[in-house]
Parts: structure tokens; C-alpha cells; sequence
């Protein structure tokens, strides 16, 4: 099939951009979206122009590196990472709108590549449980609930691709914020540090630049993991808890 | 923001109770009107209990304004204006028309409400002639075709307004952590939309068709 | 040394005269033997003792002197980023590198089956001394017995760490955590995490990395890529990387450099491995003076999806748990296009349970592997390309019903359908044999260094746990034993002596290696030849796959020295790559990459070439059984190939570090 590419061009952090369009014939329906940006790129090196940086790394799902906005759809229209969408879900003649993520807090690197390092920095606001190597108790010291371990586990099935950022009409982070908020605070581990997790960690948040929660849930409409919405609650009654008992 | 707009919304049903007295009479439309303001006495001095529940209401606004502002402001920066090329998909892929409208709707309640104080407390305004009764008032105002209009307009902005923020108050304090509970509280900001926005429209309607007069 | 000598490399030809059979390998005149070498670390005496004694005898530092050393850690993935959290937490200055946007998308994330520990949880007869023994065996004698034994014995900290670090394991419904058995081991040792053991325990390795981030230990440079190693005065002292933003090159400086930089599957181009994991880290070090051991032992998973077209990126890879059900087949004859299931019954070839009616479609991984390559070699594939042969599941359905099915491999026959189009309920799948993980890397000795004093290697970047083969679920707890428990008693036995003498960029060591890293990076930007650096790692490829791959010989390993030499002097007169270094530029980065895995390729098929012998990932399809089994020589190869590099294309010095079997017997594997 051919398609047609809109796609954004930025040379540098601080550079113009624009769209740019491509056009691609012969695309193969089997084709992921990246192997075909993988083709547009040697096709515009050997005529001499610059290719699209794009970022992948697994091409598997599960990395977080990829991710793009295709038609403003973060992700695209298949609900998984963009390398795991394929052509197939494209028809002969469709015109394709590339952008990268865009906040405030992802400064565009190059072309469809961002910066996503305010991520690290929330997770360095909290993110964690302090247990020193080696001194760690014996693992069936404390039995988890299995039903509070699959909880915790679906909200640790984040990738931290930024998905819920770029969707978010606020550009807000807090699906990304409250996974992890989530994943700790349901283990029993997770409990000494719980409140000043949730603290600093949205403290971060609102200091990296990403906007407020409305409660929307385009985040969860277009996470690629399907991170459910009851970790926003999670974190909001965890904030609650912690402001009223300041931060202990 | 959740918190002032939990104040509002109880205010809202309040004031919808009030109103629907209309449909009882004139006679109990201002005696209910009158004794809003002797509530409370004699520990509470005449029109106190409604001074404390406007000094409420407006730090209720002005807390609701200010945060709105704020977080519009937080949002505007981090998302941008014209934040992606593309004309698709532009407004998202499953947001409800309520919480795309959240903003201007808040807009539009705004004036509406110094459109609405101006008209029936301050009486600035007196469409279809003024009157010391409030229910005179009332009915003057609501005989008229586009005071009803614009009341119309508004009620809907509350509804919609009430039908993403009062979910989006409850999931903001803490409510809502598991599928179903969030389930109830969806029907119940859709219950609850649907209540007030028919409920403040029913005395206008009833006026204007001539149902109460 | 110098960049130039890569281009200036002799171009052998392609048709090679074939050795006669009985030639001498040490007469070959592709390398040539030097001293043995031999590890100095590891005590004698028994072998549960052994690490007890190696943590005692190893010196110490003081708390208060850790301040004032540092170390350099290349990689964040498990073996990586626990290695900088656990050394930051220590007090140590800990700078860590990766090339990804963020530690925690090192490739280690996509691992999924699970985590081995001598737990015995399941009072199943487990134990340290069976894991080691399991994994000795499995590596098919060609490990270390005191390395192995100390994985097992630090296995059952890992899950204890793990937890306390809030990584979900799967847990019954008592709290306790579940395990499996996996890789064909007769006791369930295996914790895991749904389909994402890999991502769980970097997340949790990648937390407590960050945690030390927060506390001022540690300091990640992400997108940032080693291009050379400093060795001032015998000592590695530094790295020059590349900041891929930006393009700027700099210098780092610390008592010690540690690599932890993955494994070289990608030089196949097509595999399992992450778009950039690569070698160059690892390869630099050893053009430094870093022997590289036994870079012949490559994995191959049998049930990976195929090939689609020639735009193909990676390969994706199912659970070999699909054998359990599946059958697998092709059409009796290659001209047979028909659809599989217009093909009646006695016109498809079950192959598997044809060969090996024993164990049927259950037969080890390399054996499934060679045999699917050996029916699409005649021509039966299937599907595109003729690159595949069909898992069935049209028995199993009707046996145990579409809903057992589903509820046993549901989530599979979703990313099949979401990878191809096509659903495995209604037709059967395809698979294919891909290229998975490493076993070869770096040569380290007990304590983790390399033949480069102040160079450690953990994780895959190393030869040392997993011999010839690895077990299934051995990879993650060997990245997490280095970095977690080996690395950080064995490094500070070497940082006792420190800190050393400062080095800076006017050493003239550093000077050198900043020049070669300038010199390189504008030698690729200013060929502007004719040919992209996909299309050079694409053939690297398959020249690779063809000739190095599940099979080889001497005859095509041979072929493949030539053609690897003729391909590199071609991609250093005709590479095409696009824009500037002063930029985020990704064909530069691959570029690179490309040009180390192109004298990587050759080392590894002169390590096939020289081992004469079959034995776990290597198969010599003239050293095999009767029955197609692989066949060890372990009275002359029961060794370690430990390369010295001495210039591309130049003859690289073999030195044999002998394998001794004090405790495991060496025994022939046999699946009839």
C-alpha cells in the first residue's frame, strides 16, 4: 500500500520545527510502524537528506523507549507501544500525522525524539524502598496477599513511555506518578515510606512542570499497559492522608 | 477545587430546594425566603445564618476560581495551546463533552451567576418589573422568553459542569479506588447533574408555560 | 593502535582453501596459541567454602576512605545499575553510563520466563549444591566450577533482596511466593512475574539506583555511549563517551571502570537483543587488552516469530512453553503452497516426533533449532521467505477444548495475533529459531576482572557462569548475583590499593583515546559512501546466521571469515552516514556499532573455526553422534578460548585457561 507522512522535523532542542511530508509507496501491511519509519529513513539517506530520528529500542512492548503521537493518538490507534503496531492498521492512501510528545516537561531533543528525564527525577523523589543490599529479610518473612500483590503488580507494569503525558489535556503525569505510588504503598515493604513517597514525589511532579490532574482518563485510554485508574485514587487518598498527618 | 465544589454542589441542592417551593405558592415562597434569614436565631442574629452561608459560598468561589485559574495556568504551560499539529482526534480519544467543556463551562457559570445575583438578589436588573416579593420577582422574570434562555443555557453548563466534577471532586479526595466503586459515583455526578440542571430549569419552564403564576 | 588499521586489514578471499580435516588447529593460520592463562582468584579446597574464603581473604576498604574512590559503571541493567546502587550505597563514587533514555530500559526488561534461587521452597529435593550442579551440567561442562557454585550459592539472596525491594513476584494465594520449573530441570527453582520478570527486577534494581541518584552516590549519564577505554599506567582509569544528544565527546575518570554492557546477539543483526545493545563497550576494552572468552557460544530459541520481509527489525520471542501442546510441522513436499489446513494429515511431515519419537516436539532447544533450520534448508518452509515451520495447535484444541487452551497460552496466541494478523486458534502459528543471548564475553577471573587491571565485567558482558549453554531463568539471577553480592566484596580487594595516581585528559593515554574516538567518528561521517549502515549489519547478518549460526563447519566458517573481511573493507570505503556529529544522529551511533560487530563476527568464527568439538551453543556439524547429538572432545577441548586482540584482521593469540571438574562429572548429554 502507499501511505502519506506528515511528520514533525526539529534539528535541535532549540530549533523551528515543521511538518514534513513523505510520501511512502510499497508499504507492507506486515510491516511494524517503526520498520516502516525504518524504511523511510534508508530511503532518505541514500537520496541524501537527513532521516527522522525516532526513538526504539526492544521493539517488543515492554522497553518504554518508543512512542510517538500518530494522528494525535499517543501511540497510534492499536492500544500497545508503537512498535508493536503494524501497518495493517493503516489503509492504502491514509495520511499519517507524526508529532512527538508534547509537555513542557519532555523538551523535543531531535525530530520524534523527547527528553523524558523528569521521569528518573520523580522516581528520585520516592520512587524506591530503602532496602540496603544485604539486608534484606529472609522473602517469606512477610506474606503478601495475593490479591493486594496483583494489584501492586498492575500497577508496576508501567514502561514509563510517557503515553498519559501526551494524551493528557493538562499534560499531567500523575498516572505515571500514582503506578508507582501504587506499586509500593499496596506492598507491605512499601508502608514506612509511604507518605513521604507520595509527598515527594508529587512535589517533583508539579516541579518538573507537568500540569494537574483533572481526572479526565485520556491517561488510561491510551496506556499501553493498561495501568487502571484507581491508582490516581490510590495516590489521591495516600496525598490526603499524608498531608493531614504532615508528611510523617 | 474539590472540596469548594463539594461546598457548591450542597449549596446548589439547597438552593433547588428553595426554588422548587415556587410550586407551593407565593405565600411559601417568600415565607421560605424570609426565613432563611431568621435561621439560627436568636443565637445567631437576623440574616447571620445566611451571611455565614455567603461568606461560605464565597470563599467556596473564590477558592474554586483561584484553583481553577491556577491549574488552567499549570496546564497551559505544560501542555501548551496549540499543543499538536494534527486537526484529528483533537478532542482526545474517550473524554466525556463534560470535561472538555470544564473550563469555558466554568467560564459561563461565572457570569451567569453575576447575570443570576444581579437579576433576583441585587435586583440591578428587574426584566418584567420589580417587586419587594421575591416570588413576584420570579415569576416576572421567567415570563419572559429569553431570561429563560439564558437561564437554560446556564443550567446546562451546571450540568455538564457537575457531571465530570463531582466525580472528579470524589476521585480527587481519595474515592473511587476500585472499578465498581467508580462505577457508583459515575451515576451518581450523572444523577446528580441530571437532578439539579432539571430541577433549577423546572420553575422557569413552569413560569414561562404558565404552569405557576 | 590506531583506527587506520581497520581499513587497511588484508582482504582474504572468499574461497579459502578448506583445511584438510586432520590439520593441526594450532598450526592454523588464523591465530596463534599463546601462554595458558589461569584463574588466581578462586581458593582451593571445598567448593561450598570457597566464596566464604574468597570474601575473607579479599581486602577491605574503610567506610571513611570510600569517598574518595570512584568507579565507572558502563550499563544499567541488572548487573549494571544493582552494581552502581549497591557501590553508591557502600559510599563509593559511582558514575554510571547508558545509552538509553533512562537506566531503566537496559534490555535486561525484556526478559520475561523468571529468576532461578536455590530457595527449596517447594521441598522438592532443591538445593545450592543442585543448582550448581544443574547449571554446570546444563552449561555443558565448559563453565567454571567455582563461579557456578558461587551463583547458586547467592541465588536465594537475590530473591530476598528482590523483595524487600517491592518486586512483585507471582504469589500463591497464602502470600507466599510461587515458582515453576523451568528449562527442563526436574524441580520448580523458578520465581517470576507474570510474563515480565525482566522488568520487574530492573525496575526494582533501577529504584534502588535512583534512590542513590537522590542521595548524591551516584550520578547516571543516559543517552551517553562508551567509545573507548582509558588503560593509563596498566590500569583501566576511564572511558571516552559520546553524549548522544549533543554529539560532544567526553572523558570520565574513576579507580575503576566496570562494564556491564549486555551481550553481542545484535551481530547477528536479526535477534532477540534490544535495536542498540551492542558490543562496542565491551569490544574497545578488548582491543585495549581485555581477552575475549569463547565468543563462539551463541543461544538460539527455537519458538521465536518469523521472519515477515526483509524490512524485518528484531525478533520476538514466544515461550518455549508452546512446545508442551503444539505440534510442529511442514508440508511433506516444498512445492506444496496449499493453506496448512487444506494439507491432509499424510502430506505434513511431523518432523520432531518423526526423529526423535522419545521426546518428540519436547526435544532441547538446540536440537528443535537445527532441525527447523535443516527442513526450511530443504526448501519446506513456510511462510514468507520460506523462513518458518508451523506450530499446531489444531490437536490440542480438540483435545483439551479451545477454553484450556486459552487459559494456558492466551497471552502468547494475543502477541502472536497482534505480531502477525494471524490467529493461532484457527491456523497454526510459525515459528522460527532466532538468536537469544550470548554466552561468550569478556574473560574475568573470580573476582570479576579482566585481564585489564581495575576492568570488571559483569553480567553478559562476561564469559564466566554460564559455559557453553545457558539455562533457562539463569541469565537474570547471574546479572543480579554480580551486581548485587560478587562485584562489590570482589572490587574493593582491588581499591584497597587506591585511589591511584590522578589521570586527566593529558595523559597520554587518554590523549590517545579521545584522538581514536574523533578520528573514528569523523573517518564514518566523511566516507559519504554508497551504502546505508543497515544494509553492511544486515549482511553482516547473514553472514553470520548462515555460517556461524546453530550449525557450522569448517568449510562455511571459513567462507564467512572471507566475506566478513571483504564486508568490512567495504563498509569502510562505501558507508553512507548521513548529517553530523554534532547532533543526535542514530546512523552515526549505528555506524559504530556496526564497525565493531564487523571484527566481532570474524573473531567469532575463527573461536567456531578452532573449536573442533560440538557442545551447547556451538555445534560442529562434524563433531555430532550418530542420532545428530552434539559430541564434546573433552580431552582437548575442555578449555576456555581466551582471545588476545593484536590488530583487525592481524592473527589474534589464543590462550587456554583449562577446565578442571573436581566436583561435577563430565558426563555426554543424551535425549533418546
Amino acid at each position: 500500500m502507499n501511505i502519506t507522512l506528515r511528520v514533525w522535523r526539529q534539528s535541535g532542542p532549540d530549533a523551528e520545527g515543521h511538518m514534513q511530508t513523505i510520501e511512502v509507496p510499497d508499504v507492507s501491511e506486515h510491516m511494524s510502524f517503526l520498520e516502516m519509519m525504518d524504511v523511510v529513513n534508508e530511503r532518505l539517506t541514500l537520496a541524501g537528506e537527513d532521516p527522522v530520528a525516532i526513538d526504539s529500542d526492544c521493539r517488543e512492548g515492554i522497553c518504554g523507549t518508543c512512542g510517538v503521537m500518530i494522528n494525535r493518538e499517543a501511540h497510534g490507534p492499536v492500544r500497545a507501544t508503537v512498535c508493536q503496531l503494524h501497518m495493517r492498521s493503516f489503509s492504502d492512501g491514509d495520511v499519517i500525522d507524526v508529532e512527538p510528545w508534547r509537555s513542557d516537561a519532555f523538551p523535543v531533543v531531535k525530530d520524534l525524539v523527547v527528553d523524558r528525564g523528569a521521569f528518573d527525577r520523580i522516581i528520585q523523589a520516592g520512587g524506591y524502598i530503602s532496602a540496603p543490599t544485604g539486608s534484606a529479610p529472609e522473602a517469606h518473612a512477610a506474606p503478601v496477599k495475593k490479591q493486594d500483590a496483583d494489584h501492586a503488580f498492575d500497577a508496576a507494569t508501567c514502561i514509563q513511555c510517557g503515553a498519559c503525558v501526551a494524551a493528557c489535556p493538562n499534560g499531567s503525569a500523575m498516572l505515571f506518578t500514582a503506578a508507582k505510588v501504587t506499586h509500593l504503598g499496596l506492598l507491605p515493604q512499601g508502608q514506612p515510606e509511604r507518605h513521604s513517597r507520595v509527598l515527594g514525589m508529587v512535589n517533583q511532579h508539579d516541579a518538573e512542570g507537568f500540569g494537574g490532574c483533572s481526572n479526565i482518563g485520556e491517561c488510561t485510554a491510551v496506556c499501553p499497559k493498561g495501568i487502571p485508574f484507581d491508582t490516581i485514587t490510590r495516590l489521591n487518598r495516600d496525598l490526603l492522608t499524608a498531608l493531614m498527618k504532615g508528611g510523617e | 477545587m474539590a472540596v469548594s465544589g463539594l461546598i457548591m454542589v450542597g449549596y446548589l441542592l439547597a438552593h433547588m430546594y428553595g426554588n422548587l417551593k415556587a410550586f407551593a405558592g407565593q405565600q411559601a415562597f417568600d415565607e421560605y425566603s424570609h426565613h432563611l434569614r431568621e435561621l439560627g436565631e436568636p443565637i445567631l442574629p437576623y440574616g447571620g445564618a445566611l451571611w455565614i452561608i455567603r461568606v461560605v459560598l464565597l470563599v467556596a468561589v473564590a477558592a474554586h476560581v483561584v484553583s481553577a485559574v491556577k491549574l488552567s495556568r499549570r496546564s497551559w504551560r505544560a501542555a501548551g495551546v496549540n499543543r499538536y499539529e494534527t486537526r484529528r482526534n483533537r478532542r482526545g480519544i474517550q473524554r466525556s463533552y463534560a470535561s472538555f467543556t470544564l473550563r469555558s463551562g466554568g467560564l459561563v457559570i461565572a457570569l451567569f451567576v453575576l447575570y443570576h445575583l444581579a437579576h433576583l438578589t441585587w435586583q440591578w436588573i428587574t426584566p418584567g418589573g420589580a417587586s419587594p416579593s421575591p416570588y413576584e420577582r420570579l415569576v416576572n422574570g421567567f415570563n419572559i422568553w429569553w431570561v429563560v434562555v439564558t437561564y437554560t443555557i446556564a443550567m446546562v453548563a451546571v450540568g455538564l459542569h457537575l457531571r465530570h466534577g463531582t466525580a472528579s471532586a470524589l476521585y480527587t479526595l481519595g474515592a473511587g479506588t476500585t472499578s465498581g466503586s467508580r462505577r457508583v459515583i459515575l451515576a451518581v455526578s450523572v444523577a446528580l447533574a441530571w437532578v439539579i440542571t432539571l430541577g433549577f430549569l423546572a420553575v422557569p419552564f413552569s413560569v414561562l408555560l404558565g404552569v405557576v403564576s | 593502535m590506531t583506527q587506520s588499521d581497520s581499513s587497511t586489514s588484508p582482504v582474504a578471499t572468499v574461497e579459502t582453501p578448506v583445511a584438510p580435516r586432520e590439520a593441526r588447529v594450532d598450526a592454523d593460520e588464523l591465530f596463534t596459541v599463546g601462554e595458558p592463562i589461569a584463574d588466581a582468584k578462586a581458593p582451593a579446597g571445598p567448593i561450598e567454602s570457597r566464596w566464604s574464603e574468597r570474601k575473607f581473604s579479599a581486602k577491605l576498604v574503610n567506610p571513611a576512605n570510600r569517598r574518595k574512590l570512584s568507579v565507572i559503571i558502563v550499563g544499567t541493567g541488572l548487573a549494571g545499575a544493582s552494581a552502581a546502587a549497591t557501590l553508591g550505597e557502600a559510599g563509593y563514587r559511582v558514575t554510571s553510563f547508558c545509552y538509553q533514555d533512562t537506566p531503566r530500559r537496559a534490555h535486561s526488561i525484556a526478559a520475561q520466563g523468571g529468576i532461578n534461587a536455590a530457595k527449596n521452597y517447594r521441598n522438592d529435593g532443591d538445593s545450592t549444591y543442585r543448582l550448581f550442579y544443574d547449571t554446570v551440567k546444563g552449561g555443558d561442562f565448559r563453565s567454571r566450577e567455582s563461579n557456578v557454585y558461587r551463583l547458586a550459592e547467592v541465588s536465594a539472596n537475590i530473591i530476598d533482596q528482590c523483595v524487600a525491594q517491592g518486586v512483585p513476584f507471582a504469589r500463591e494465594y497464602g502470600g507466599l511466593l510461587d515458582t515453576r520449573s523451568f528449562g527442563g530441570v526436574q524441580v520448580q527453582r523458578t520465581f517470576y512475574a507474570r510474563g515480565q520478570t525482566g522488568q520487574q527486577l530492573l525496575i526494582g534494581a533501577y529504584q534502588a539506583l535512583e534512590r542513590q541518584v537522590a542521595a548524591g552516590t551516584v550520578t547516571v549519564h543516559s543517552r551517553h555511549e562508551m567509545l573507548e577505554l582509558v588503560v593509563a599506567d596498566g590500569r583501566a582509569r576511564g572511558i571516552v563517551v559520546r553524549d548522544m544528544r549533543t554529539g560532544e565527546i567526553e572523558t570520565h575518570y574513576a579507580d575503576a571502570v566496570v562494564l556491564a554492557s549486555g551481550g553481542y546477539g545484535n551481530v547477528f543483526f536479526l535477534s532477540t537483543n534490544a535495536m542498540g545493545s551492542n558490543v562496542t563497550a565491551a569490544w574497545r576494552a578488548h582491543r585495549k587488552g581485555a581477552y575475549f572468552a569463547n565468543p563462539c557460544y551463541t543461544q538460539i530459541h527455537p519458538t521465536c516469530i518469523p521472519v515477515s520481509g526483509e524490512y524485518q527489525s528484531k525478533l520476538t520471542l514466544m515461550s518455549e512453553s508452546l512446545r508442551n501442546d503444539g505440534r510442529i510441522w511442514v508440508p511433506k513436499d516444498g512445492e506444496d503452497k496449499r493453506a496448512p489446513g487444506d494439507i491432509p494429515e499424510e502430506d505434513r511431515d511431523y518432523y520432531l516426533e518423526r526423529r526423535y519419537p522419545a521426546f518428540g516436539n519436547l526435544v532441547p532447544r538446540d536440537i528443535a533449532s537445527r532441525a527447523a533450520k535443516a527442513v526450511c534448508d530443504e526448501g519446506r518452509g513456510v511462510g514468507p521467505g520460506g523462513l518458518g515451520v508451523y506450530l499446531d495447535f489444531a490437536d490440542a484444541i480438540e483435545r483439551l477444548g479451545r477454553k484450556a487452551v486459552e487459559a494456558k497460552y492466551g497471552n502468547l496466541f494475543d502477541m502472536y495475533l497482534q505480531i502477525t494478523g494471524e490467529n493461532p486458534y484457527e491456523q497454526p502459528m510459525r515459528i522460527y529459531p532466532a538468536v537469544h543471548y550470548t554466552m561468550g564475553g569478556l574473560w574475568v577471573d573470580y573476582d570479576l576482572q579482566s585481564t585489564i587491571p581495575g576492568l570488571f565485567v559483569t553480567g553478559e558482558a562476561n564469559f564466566s557462569d554460564h559455559g557453553a549453554n545457558r539455562l533457562g531463568a539463569s541469565a537474570l539471577m547471574q546479572g543480579l548475583a554480580d551486581g548485587y553480592f560478587v562485584l562489590p566484596n570482589t572490587i574493593a580487594d582491588y581499591l584497597a590499593a587506591g585511589p591511584f595516581e590522578k589521570v586527566d585528559d593529558s595523559h597520554p593515554a587518554s590523549a590517545e583515546a579521545i584522538a581514536s574516538v574523533n578520528d573514528r567518528v569523523q573517518r564514518l561521517l566523511s566516507i559519504k559512501g554508497s551504502r546505508t549502515v543497515d544494509s553492511f549489519h544486515k549482511e553482516l547478518g547473514r553472514i553470520m546466521w548462515e555460517y556461524c549460526g546453530m550449525e557450522r563447519n569448517e568449510e562455511g566458517l571459513r567462507k564467512a571469515i572471507g566475506a566478513i573481511r571483504e564486508l568490512r573493507e567495504e563498509f569502510w570505503r562505501d558507508v553512507l552516514v548521513p548529517g553530523t556529529g554534532a547532533e543526535l544522529n542514530q546512523s552515526l551511533e549505528r555506524a559504530g556499532r556496526v564497525a565493531d560487530f564487523l571484527e566481532l563476527g570474524e573473531l567469532m568464527c575463527v573461536d567456531a573455526l578452532h573449536r573442533r568439538e560440538s557442545c551447547g551453543g556451538h555445534f560442529r556439524s562434524e563433531s555430532q553422534t550418530e542420532d545428530g547429538e552434539a559430541l564434546r572432545h573433552d580431552d582437548e577441548f575442555a578449555y576456555v578460548a581466551a582471545w588476545e586482540f593484536t590488530g583487525v584482521g592481524q592473527q589474534p593469540v589464543l590462550h587456554k585457561e583449562d577446565l578442571v571438574y573436581e566436583f561435577v562429572e563430565m558426563k555426554q548429554r543424551s535425549y533418546k
